[in-house]
């Protein structure tokens, strides 16, 4: 077993899965019915691809491995989704400005995956690609809607996007996991998709009227298993059922 | 009831993969033209029903208006010509 | 005869004649309001119905459970989206329906005012709320009105997994560790009365029936619904070893239908007055979900508005 490939492979799909769960809590609580479907389909979007990964995980565990053995039966530091998606929702603007930093990083990563070495995760972004393509356009139309709709609107997206810059850092700090995939030709050079990213988001901030937030410390430790507070709640009740009934399935 | 937060209506139209022509799936809301069709694309193509997006605001659609009385009441049903059982075919032929 | 008495006569021979009533045809009064306040009940119903399931999707016991029952739950969105779709072709704006909603002046279905507290309750709700409520849209399919005939058409094809879906989940508990199993009868003894409440009244206490059965908008009776449901499902508990907790339920060879026992219309018209024990909890989160997404509703018209300026003045600046 290769151990930075797995445990690759699980940051990518702990992001998806992490994001698709968050995302979920949206479902019957949106501004109205016509985004309350969108989100869902983006939740449903993320947990799709985060079943592809997990179940490739498991694979590479070998016997007695499952996607649900996975996702059900890690604790929070076996967890190597970046620390910005486990934050709470907040309000509508701030899960934009979550999707729009997370989504527009998403399309360049899964850009450069399609070219990895690693046939299961090439094949994998093959099918994703599309799907975070249309992430990447749905939520900076409406980042440019709310950055430019009304002052209360401009102000709150303001906010959320000066509240999680610090969370942003931590996409494009490489480790030595990163430079060993992207050295075997399987993972991507974070280096080339920071600056990617922010000549796309600058485009899209000037678009939507709001300032880019000034350079600043980074927080970071998700990718590693360091992470916030939130996680171990989402992972409760994430996990609770299967974790009471060990032997069962569903 | 406040407007200000009230988005228009919209007509959506889809063309299917089988090639037929746009064809009226429903309405939804939205604040514009781009958000009614990505609006769309997520509430009337979720399962792959189509490949193409009309979207026209409701406002736009001007519709034949029936008479009061005599239109509604006097369907078409004497058109029969128009009917494909109006013309006989041998049943040799099979179905056509 | 007045030309107002002509016309509804005429309107009555051609919904005999099996005809579609459409959105600009001439119609009774009535016959508009009982539509736009049945359309509209039954798309509050859909929304509201989000509620008790969309809780459970983040505790799903397994990554497949999870990614149908959100997709349902989404589903069950565009149905509500279609239906006030239906209901504004006769002339009613979603925001006053919706307004109606949030104040507690409409109703919506009782079954919702349930809680769901366990994960069987997944199971049951799509076996049994989706099964009665499919008995009825099926029927709808072939309403009179015609926006709201194709809207059922196209909701009764997407329903079709979610009664698998409940089912598949119901079978798998009822088949799995005893704990599992018990979750299931538990879930069946909680959800077989209220499911078979959502007929509505037994049909000689059912004073709108009658007219909607004219007018074919209804085509069967609350109680031939309820029978048929009640014959649908009965093989299916038994086929999972699961009890409907009903003792007076036994199959009558004359009828060829099975007898039923009384029901508790005393519980359906106080969860109805909105003493369910979620009644108020559904409403809060319908009334929060608004008000808290007011802004953003605002604000992408206001930049529909701003682009649609900037347009006038590049054309008039060219």
């Amino acid at each position: 077993m290769n151990k930075e490939l797995l445990e690759y492979t699980l940051r990518l799909g702990d992001n998806a899965l992490i994001l698709g769960q968050r995302l979920a809590e949206w479902c019957g609580h949106g501004p109205i019915l016509e985004q309350d479907i969108a989100l869902s389909n983006i939740a449903l979007d993320h947990l799709g691809q985060a079943r592809m990964l997990l179940n490739y995980a498991a694979e590479q565990q070998g016997e007695g491995f499952t996607e649900d053995k996975v996702a059900f039966f890690r604790d929070v530091f076996e967890y190597h989704n970046i620390l910005l998606l486990e934050l709470e929702n907040g309000d509508w603007g701030k899960t934009i400005c979550r999707q729009f930093l997370f989504d527009t990083f998403n399309y360049f990563l899964y850009t450069d995956l399609l070219q990895s070495k690693d046939e299961t995760i090439k094949s994998i972004a093959q099918k994703a690609i599309k799907e975070i393509s249309y992430h990447a356009q749905w939520s900076a139309e409406w980042l440019i809607r709310l950055g430019d709709g009304t002052e209360e609107s401009h102000t709150r997206v303001q906010n959320s996007l000066n509240e999680l810059w610090e969370w942003s850092g931590e996409m494009f700090t490489p480790d030595a996991i990163d430079e060993a995939m992207l050295e075997a030709g399987i993972g991507a050079d974070l280096n080339s998709i920071k600056e990617r990213w922010h000549a796309k988001v600058d485009q899209i901030l000037a678009m939507a009227k709001l300032e880019k937030p000034a350079e600043q410390w980074m927080q970071s430790g998700g990718k590693q298993g360091d992470h916030t507070e939130y996680l171990g709640f989402v992972l409760a009740e994430m996990q609770h059922i299967p974790r009471m009934h060990p032997e069962a399935n569903w | 009831m406040s407007t200000k937060d009230n988005w228009k209506i919209w007509e959506i139209f889809i063309r299917s993969r089988n090639g037929l022509s746009h064809k009226h799936v429903g309405s939804l809301h939205a604040p514009d033209a781009e958000m009614a069709i990505k609006n769309a694309r997520d509430v009337y193509t979720r399962r792959s029903e189509g490949i193409s997006i009309w979207v026209i605001p409701s406002d736009a659609v001007t519709a034949s208006s029936p008479d009061e009385s005599e239109p509604l009441f006097t369907p078409a049903d004497d058109k029969v010509y128009r009917h494909p059982t109006f013309y006989e075919i041998p049943d040799e032929i099979g179905h056509m | 005869m007045t030309k107002e008495m002509n016309l509804e006569d005429r309107f009555q021979d051609y919904v005999d004649g099996e005809n579609k009533v459409e959105p600009k045809h001439w119609m009774p009064e009535k016959y508009r309001k009982t539509l736009i306040r049945q359309i509209s009940q039954h798309a509050h119903s859909e929304v509201v119905g989000m509620l008790p399931e969309a809780n459970w999707i983040t505790r799903a016991p397994s990554l497949r459970r999870k990614i149908a029952l959100l997709a349902k739950v989404q589903d069950e969105a565009g149905h509500g989206l279609y239906l006030y779709s239906a209901a504004e072709t006769l002339g009613a704006d979603r925001q006053d329906l919706v307004a109606d909603l949030l104040s507690g002046k409409a109703k919506y279905s009782s079954i919702f005012n349930y809680p769901t507290p366990t994960w069987a309750d997944m199971g049951a709700i799509g076996w049994l709320v989706d099964g009665a409520a499919i008995a009825n849209q099926v029927m709808l399919c072939r309403t009179s009105y015609g926006p709201y005939a194709r809207a059922m058409v196209r909701i009764c094809k997407e329903e079709s997994f979610h009664q698998r879906q409940g089912y598949e989940i119901t079978m798998t508990l009822a088949k799995g560790t005893p704990a599992q199993k018990k979750l299931a009868q538990d879930a069946l003894n909680r959800w077989w009365w209220p499911s078979i409440m959502m007929f509505g009244p037994s049909d000689d206490n059912s004073p709108n029936s009658a007219q909607s059965m004219k007018w074919k908008i209804k085509r069967k009776s609350n109680d031939e619904l309820r029978q048929e449901f009640i014959d649908k499902t009965v093989p299916q508990a038994e086929y999972l070893g699961l009890t409907i907790p009903d003792p007076d339920l036994k199959w009558n060879e004359e009828t060829g239908h099975y007898n039923y026992g009384e029901i508790n219309w005393e519980e359906f018209y106080n969860v109805i007055k909105g003493n369910g024990k979620c009644n108020k909890q559904r409403l809060e989160a319908r009334n929060k979900a608004h008000d808290e997404g007011a802004w953003v509703r605002e604000a992408a018209n206001a930049y529909a508005e701003k682009q649609a300026d900037r347009k006038k003045n590049e054309t008039h600046a060219a």
